[in-house]
């Protein structure tokens, strides 16, 4: 049921209003902060305040313009937007609590372009999150890859600038093909709204043509969901400031790549058409390739940021992984799993920017005794860590748990097999830096040396928050939400 | 004044630009006010006929009281307002922003660019409102040659380049001469109008196969379509850097607003493969253009066979003639013209410092934010990244190659977008680089001392008011043109067709 509300418009405003206010108060750090801090949480509670409805089948639509003839700009808050733009805000305001105290303690450059280019970032994130059809996505789709530029190339180093162009080589080709996949949408299906179930079921093409459109569109999310082998510049961004690293290239960005791997299977094709095409086969094969490779290449790192980043690479692919396998079960745990790798993957990349600022360490081999130095940071790192890994009762369990529960419904042997040794492989890869953190070195004891509050709080915030989402998987309504994705997508349980 | 409306677009600047020269005997100071009021005037009444021509349709004005097909017509339709409000708005920016470089040349040279220019215009928009086939050529050659004196104003390497423009720009203008000329002995009529009427039940006739070809062929060369485009990376390159301004955003889009009023409607040779080879010749100036783009160090000459490329996606959407097509390229003719207009100002800017012309050289960031944003502004329209003014036009073409079951022209259209990713990137990395004047190299891996934020102002070598005002208005209507096109789409629908 569509009801007209401009809640989903005015979710926009605070990031939006938030862009010329940081800029304006370029010269008084503590005011431009407070922006951030205020549109951020703003953000959030009206993000939530759409999620009663939501949750209760409604769908909310704010629909002021017309973006072309027949594509009108509209936004609609539907389960799995909500879903996203909620993790996303979420963990905005304590990325911008972090960032606060990760700017000041490094005495950062140009931090009114870095505030203002994540507001930007993240009023593209509920923007795309909410669109209401293909071309508006399209629109905060690229929006988000031009305003993570500036943050990639933070530190304006040549190796940044070189980053600069592989991140803007990659993301803007996969727009093109993204943009190709769109007009030719339209020219199939006639319209471009996302209707659970699909708009291309009716389309009069040849199966040919659909694979083709699939494939283009597959190269547009693949890009930003750093699907093997189209990763690569996932971990060269890395060179980027820990807080970005941990929000848009652990959580918005690419998770924008995922989000749109769902929005394709759910809401344009249709779980149904992707069968018959045989399509869905392909993508878990995508998938399960990359939740391997990922992981495996994970274990090869030294660089504390890259190993997370393929780490990343990895775990994204169980969200596709999930979408791909068509059981109800598997798509809620692979809905489900958006929000639990955002927040244990936030933690990880929190922790190790804490490392950076209290102790200007990147390396994992330089880690050896750190948890006695910084035993909250590193306590947080750990817990969070096997929980990422899916040992219960951690909030990737929850996840993992359904995905591996719809592999085997959908009697998909090898993506059982596939969950299996990833998880092995998440523990080899993360294991070691723990032991080394805790148990390595030996030598000389060295005082506790936490980073400042607010680089720490929010780390154990995210860290408290998985073991919550673990212990009780209704919290914060996104089981039910991811609930109601499924039901949206496959019809009522 | 209400019933001369049609006509004012092209008497204004004309007044204007006799005007400059007897001002400038009282006061050297006085020319610049004048052109930029001169142009302001004629966009504000090419913007009125765009308004009356939206809510009471199609306007037409017989000049001098004779009646039409004996006297001459102009005519305001939506097409034609549109294209008019274009030309004349942009090149009241660039006049505007001409300003500050005008004042550095010799004593009476600033009174010649502005009478000129103002003639150029005054030719360019007398070619977009007449009705009548002739008077087209006649005003044609009025803004050509205006526009060779102004290249070659340049002196040094712009005179062989203003030769070679004037070599080819003559071929062009006779070929397009001499087609009318067939048409002529055809139907005995010039009148565009009449000639539509007259002309359908002749496609058979030789005369018009000859008329058709020699009216495209010479109003391609007009519009630097590839691979007739080879005056034109010269002349841009070598104008003087408010000339370029004024004649690459504006030149080729009079032209190619001609030869789509020719062909769509006036000639409609359906029976004539012209439509096709237009549609793959700017398949092939979108990716040719884009290309050569890519290999050159001088800025310049980077947006020169920019130009050529994003001339190719105008000419893509004229052949395509679906509805979408048609409105894609026409948005493209105000889209290419705003951003072409930023990026070429943004050079000379650059040149106002003593920087550029080479790429690495600009250093727009440095001291000058406002030319650097509005630049990025600009590429990012150009590559297509929404909500831009580019994006849309792209959309549209977009979605009349799929509609029309071209997949090749519409891989070609994304494929164009990449290339100006890749050539408007370097001006765009510059900006980011918070201009060293250098780029980067391993050895500077320590950050460099940039500001990002604006406003760390009062650097000697700040953009000019007037220069930064002319980047605002344009990177402001690009802008608009994007989030507003539903607006423009609406206006054109009487000659697209597109609902």
């Amino acid at each position: 049921m569509d009801l007209p509300s401009p809640l989903p418009g005015l979710a926009l405003a605070p990031a939006a209003l938030a862009l010329p206010l940081i800029v304006l108060s370029r010269r008084r750090p503590a005011v431009r902060e407070t922006w951030s801090v205020l549109a951020s949480v703003l953000q959030t509670a009206l993000v939530l305040a759409m999620l009663p409805a939501v949750r209760d089948g409604a769908r909310l639509v704010w629909a002021p313009a017309s973006l072309a003839p027949g594509v009108p700009l509209a936004l609609r808050a539907d389960a799995l937007g909500v879903f996203f733009a909620t993790v996303a805000s979420a963990l905005w305001v304590l990325t911008t609590i972090y960032s606060i105290g990760y700017t000041r303690a490094l005495d950062e450059r140009a931090q009114t372009r870095y505030f203002g280019a994540f507001a930007l970032c993240l009023f593209s994130t509920v923007g795309l999150a909410l669109a209401e059809n293909l071309l508006t996505f399209f629109l905060f789709y690229e929006l988000l890859t031009v305003a993570t530029y500036p943050l990639v190339i933070h530190k304006q180093t040549h190796a940044a600038v070189l980053a600069g162009r592989l991140y803007l080589a990659y993301t803007l080709t996969g727009g093109a093909a993204l943009l190709g996949a769109v007009a030719w949408t339209y020219a199939l299906a006639g319209r471009l709204d996302f209707a659970p179930g699909g708009i291309l079921g009716g389309a009069a093409a040849p199966p040919a043509a659909l694979w083709a459109l699939f494939v283009l569109f597959a190269l547009g999310f693949g890009v930003k969901a750093a699907v093997v082998p189209l990763h690569t510049w996932l971990p060269v961004a890395m060179i980027a400031p820990t807080p970005v690293s941990a929000l848009l290239h652990a959580v918005a960005v690419v998770k924008a790549g995922v989000f749109g791997f769902l929005r394709l299977v759910g809401f344009v094709f249709g779980p149904g058409l992707l069968d018959d095409l045989g399509a869905a086969t392909a993508l878990a094969a995508l998938g399960g390739a990359t939740i391997l490779l990922g992981s495996l290449a994970a274990l090869a790192q030294d660089d504390l940021k890259r190993l997370l980043a393929f780490s990343t690479v990895s775990q994204l692919s169980y969200i596709l992984l999930g979408a791909a396998l068509g059981t109800p079960e598997a798509f809620t745990g692979g809905v489900l799993h958006m929000a639990t790798h955002a927040v244990l993957k936030i933690t990880l990349f929190f922790c190790a920017g804490a490392i950076y600022v209290t102790a200007h360490l990147e390396r994992v081999s330089q880690l050896d005794g750190i948890g006695r130095r910084m035993p909250l940071t590193m306590a947080a790192f750990a817990v969070a860590a096997f929980m990422l890994a899916g040992l219960p009762p951690g909030a990737a369990f929850v996840s993992k748990w359904r995905l591996l529960v719809g592999a085997a419904e959908a009697g998909a042997w090898i993506a059982v097999g596939v969950f299996l040794v990833s998880t092995l492989l998440n523990v080899a890869y993360f294991a070691p830096i723990v032991l080394r953190a805790f148990a390595g070195g030996g030598g000389p004891r060295v005082a506790m040396a936490e980073a400042r509050p607010a680089v720490l709080v929010p780390l154990l915030i995210t860290a408290a928050a998985g073991v919550v989402l673990g212990l009780q998987p209704e919290a914060g309504h996104l089981l039910g939400l991811a609930r109601a994705v499924t039901a949206d997508v496959m019809g009522a349980p | 004044m209400g019933a001369h409306l049609p006509i004012l677009p092209v008497v204004l600047p004309l007044v204007g630009a006799m005007l400059v020269p007897i001002v400038t005997l009282a006061s050297r100071r006085a020319a610049w006010p004048l052109a930029v009021g001169a142009g302001l005037l004629a966009t504000v009444a090419a913007g009125a006929g765009l308004v009356s021509v939206a809510l009471h349709g199609t306007t037409r004005y017989a000049v001098g009281g004779w009646p039409p097909p004996w006297g001459i017509e102009v005519v305001l339709d939506p097409l034609s307002a549109f294209v008019a409000v274009t030309v004349a708005g942009v090149s009241t920016v660039g006049l505007l922003a001409a300003g500050p470089a005008a004042e550095r040349l010799p004593r009476h040279a600033p009174a010649a660019f502005y009478a000129l220019a103002l003639i150029g215009l005054t030719g360019f928009l007398g070619m977009v409102v007449s009705g009548d086939l002739f008077n087209v050529f006649v005003f044609l050659e009025i803004a050509s040659i205006s526009s060779y004196a102004l290249v070659a104003s340049g002196g040094g390497p712009a005179l062989p380049a203003a030769f070679r423009y004037l070599v080819l720009g003559t071929v062009g203008a006779s070929f397009y001469l001499l087609g009318v000329g067939f048409l002529y002995a055809l139907t005995g009529t010039l009148n565009m109008a009449d000639l539509a009427t007259r002309v359908a039940g002749q496609h058979a006739s030789p005369l018009f196969v000859g008329g058709v070809a020699f009216v495209t062929v010479g109003l391609a060369i007009k519009m630097g379509l590839f691979p007739l485009h080879g005056w034109l990376p010269d002349a841009y390159t070598h104008a003087p850097a408010p000339v370029a301004v004024l004649l690459a955003p504006v030149g080729t889009k009079a032209a190619a607003y001609a030869l789509a009023r020719t062909l769509l409607y006036v000639l409609r040779p359906s029976d004539l493969p012209v439509a096709t080879i237009l549609a793959w010749t700017g398949a092939a100036a979108i990716l040719v253009g884009g290309v050569l783009a890519l290999r050159q160090t001088d800025a310049r000459r980077l947006l020169a066979y920019s130009s050529v490329s994003q001339m190719g996606y105008i000419a893509l959407g004229f052949g395509l003639a679906t509805p979408a097509g048609l409105a894609g390229a026409y948005l493209h003719i105000l889209n290419h013209a705003l951003m072409k207009a930023a990026l070429f100002l943004s050079v000379g800017a650059a040149a106002l410092q003593g920087r550029g012309p080479a790429v690495h050289a600009l250093g727009l960031g440095r001291g000058m934010p406002v030319a650097a944003a509005c630049a990025v502004v600009a590429g990012l329209s150009m590559v297509g990244v929404p909500p831009f003014g580019g994006f849309f036009s792209k959309w549209y073409l977009l979605e009349g190659t799929v509609g029309a079951g071209e997949p090749v022209l519409a891989g070609v259209i994304l494929a164009g977008s990449l290339l100006a990713l890749g050539y408007m990137y370097r001006f765009t990395e510059e900006v980011w680089l918070g201009g060293s004047g250098a780029s980067p190299t391993p050895a500077e891996d320590a950050p460099k001392g940039g500001h990002a934020a604006p406003g760390a102002g009062g650097t000697p070598g700040a953009t000019p008011s007037a220069v930064a005002i002319g980047l605002v208005i344009l990177a402001a209507v690009t802008l608009a043109a994007g989030l507003g096109n539903v607006a423009l789409v609406g206006v054109l629908a009487p000659v697209t067709g597109l609902r």
